[in-house]
């Protein structure tokens, strides 16, 4: 079984891998622990390098699903997919879901992950109402809002080192349909993109947007935005994912193809329809391939999400001017409604996301130059995604880090935390 | 729909039943560990099955048998015979007690539960293996178990009995966690569907997945003297 994080540009062995079926009674002993499940972090917060990871991958018990009340109580490696599957026939879906299904419960309370709908629903963890923490020192602890609300409050988006997210328990949201009401607007300014944010804030649930990063500080790109539907019609028969057979080789995203692909997307989005569509299209376009990081080759990729109070402008215009393209890059700006966790990524302001293929000797000093722009700005850098900042870009980005570190389970670590601590 | 499940904790018994429980069948579970048969009965309660109820039972001891029996519900649609174990060969090599043992558990102890329910159930699915379809050195008591069960299983067929032959190639579970994984090995819940999907054909023989059928068939063809492995 090999142990490798999305972006596939990290080498990493842990020194033991302990695949859990059931929820265990007590942790194994032995060194450094963590816990990895499907893998779909793309740095290093899901690596334990030279020490043990306990796969949770196959953790996946349902424990209750109330469908009169839409709270569902499972464990940590159930995946979402496996949550949609169940929910979505009887009228119930995730209250915040990341861009792909195939993560675990547990990821998502550890990355305290964000959606779409950020603006209207905050993070995965506002809708956790419980979870179970199993400690080194023997103690499975349920920690809610109430009760062990510090280790509560610690664990979401606590990178998975206050110890072990056993079982957790989330509130679903109701749906009326399977399929979502989806339009694509095209936006050619930076301001043209805030509008049409604000405006879908208060008649959208779900809104993103690509952009073309080789556009520069006034990009074109497309709005994406959607509701749920309201009247139960529609098919949402979700397709298996395809694989691709090969890596490709790693010229295969040059800065030649990037601007290709830009270049026709936008074009291809630049006379919409509104349309109707199944939820897995909407949220999951990429889970259609499932192994889609190979596109990257073999020397993979990093990504570099951040946020910032203000403008984004000068970090889009060192990006565009760098040439270093980046293939898929989205943007969206975060609502104000706080997360109970104490290490959060995501705050009031825009997010960017931009993906870029290793091999460039002028990239790390690219992102050095962007942690920058980012930190002076009052921003922070999203460690679910890092394999590179700083323990200083680290500590501005997370001012809280020292009173979490007091939460940390002696006995958890990770590449990341041995990294930026 | 009635099921039985002989077995329940194994990985590909739990991806099986959770197909099931989505169109909101009923289980009977057993299994040795009472802890976990709890935890797979309310996996398959919350993912839509009617009921789920647990017997707690060592399978490897046969007098256990006539109590399964007895205290599963009259009308039974599907019994599934899924527990087992595969001995790391090598280490029982040379232990008489070891090797029967696992025979036992893999084969004799199929046969007995096979003929306590193949009068009372409609569809009675067993879970072989392609390991069965030839001697190997890794493997050999396991093998020749199921071996001996695909033998059986296909003689019940003869006899009038609805029997479902599953021989599962690779899959990867806790069973083979000791083993590198390569590109034929397939995931439990991908396992447990076709498994499923199966069950309600009424198929007599399917391997799982399908390519095995070939993979098995390049195999046995082998001269002897190339099945050093």
């Amino acid at each position: 079984m090999s142990y490798e994080s999305w972006g596939r540009a990290i080498p990493s062995t842990p020194s033991h891998a302990i695949p859990l079926s059931f929820a265990p009674a007590a942790l194994p002993n032995g060194e450094l622990l963590l816990a990895y499940g499907l893998g779909r972090s793309y740095g290093d917060v899901c690596l334990n390098n030279g020490h043990t990871l306990l796969d949770t991958a196959k953790m996946d018990h349902f424990r209750r699903f109330d469908a009169a009340t839409g709270i569902i109580e499972c464990e940590a490696g159930t995946s979402l997919e496996a949550i949609l599957k169940a929910a979505v026939p009887r009228g119930w879906f995730l209250p915040v879901t990341p861009g792909t299904k195939f993560v675990t419960v547990g990821g998502c309370i550890a990355n305290d992950v964000h959606g779409k709908n950020h603006h209207r629903a905050g993070t995965f963890g506002r809708h956790v109402r419980s979870l179970e923490l199993l400690r080194s020192d023997g103690a499975l602890l349920r920690c809610s809002p109430t009760e062990n609300s510090e280790l509560f409050s610690a664990t979401i988006g606590g990178l998975g080192l206050t110890g072990l997210i056993v079982s957790a328990e989330i509130a679903l949201r109701k749906i009326e349909s399977p399929m979502i009401v989806a339009e694509r607007i095209p936006f050619r300014t930076l301001a043209e993109f805030d509008e049409l944010s604000r405006a879908s804030d208060a008649t959208h649930d779900y809104s993103v947007a690509w952009f073309d990063s080789t556009s520069g500080r006034e990009p074109r790109g497309i709005f994406f935005r959607g509701n749920h539907a309201a009247h139960p019609a529609g098919n949402a028969r979700i397709r298996e994912p395809h694989r691709l057979p090969v890596r490709l080789f790693s010229p295969f995203l040059m800065p030649l193809t990037v601007r290709l692909f830009n270049e026709g997307y936008f074009r291809a989005n630049a006379h919409p329809q509104p349309q109707t569509l199944a939820y897995d299209p909407f949220f999951y376009p990429l889970d259609a391939v499932s192994n889609w990081n190979a596109i990257y080759g073999s020397k993979g990729f990093l990504q570099y999400q951040f946020v910032m109070p203000g403008s984004v402008a000068e970090v889009l215009d060192r990006v565009a001017k760098s040439q270093l393209a980046s293939f898929l890059t989205v943007i969206k700006r975060f609502g104000s409604l706080p997360s109970p966790g104490m290490m959060s990524f995501p705050r009031e302001g825009t997010t960017v996301c931009f993906d870029f293929a290793e091999g460039s000797a002028r990239l790390r000093p690219l992102l050095e130059e962007l942690d920058r722009i980012v930190l002076d700005g009052g921003g922070a850098v999203y460690p679910a995604k890092d394999s590179r900042m700083s323990p200083e870009t680290f500590r501005r980005s997370f001012p809280q880090f020292e009173s979490f570190a007091r939460f940390v389970d002696p006995r958890f670590s990770s590449t990341f935390w041995r990294r930026v601590t | 729909m009635n099921i039985v499940i002989l077995g329940a904790t194994s990985a590909i018994a739990q991806e099986t039943a959770r197909c099931f429980a989505s169109e909101g069948a009923s289980f009977f579970l057993v299994a040795r560990d009472a802890a976990k048969c709890n935890v797979v009965a309310g996996d398959l309660r919350a993912r839509g099955a009617a009921a789920a109820d647990t017997f707690i039972a060592d399978l490897a001891d046969f007098s256990t048998h006539a109590a399964i029996a007895n205290a599963v519900p009259q009308s039974i649609d599907v019994v599934l015979i899924a527990h087992g174990s595969l001995p790391d060969q090598k280490a029982i090599d040379d232990d008489p007690v070891a090797q029967v043992a696992a025979f036992e558990l893999n084969a004799t102890s199929f046969i007995s539960l096979a003929t306590h329910f193949a009068n009372r159930t409609k569809t009675l699915a067993v879970i072989g293996s392609v390991a069965g379809d030839r001697g190997r050195a890794a493997n050999y008591v396991y093998g020749a178990a199921k071996a001996a069960l695909h033998t059986y299983c296909e003689g019940l067929r003869a006899r009038g009995v609805n029997v479902v032959l599953i021989k599962p190639g690779w899959i990867d579970t806790p069973m083979t966690s000791h083993m590198r994984k390569n590109p034929l090995f397939a995931s439990a819940p991908a396992a447990g569907r076709l498994i499923h999907d199966a069950i309600v054909a009424n198929r007599a023989v399917v391997y799982v997945p399908w390519f095995w059928r070939w993979i098995s068939l390049v195999v046995r063809m082998l001269p002897a003297r190339f099945v050093k492995f």
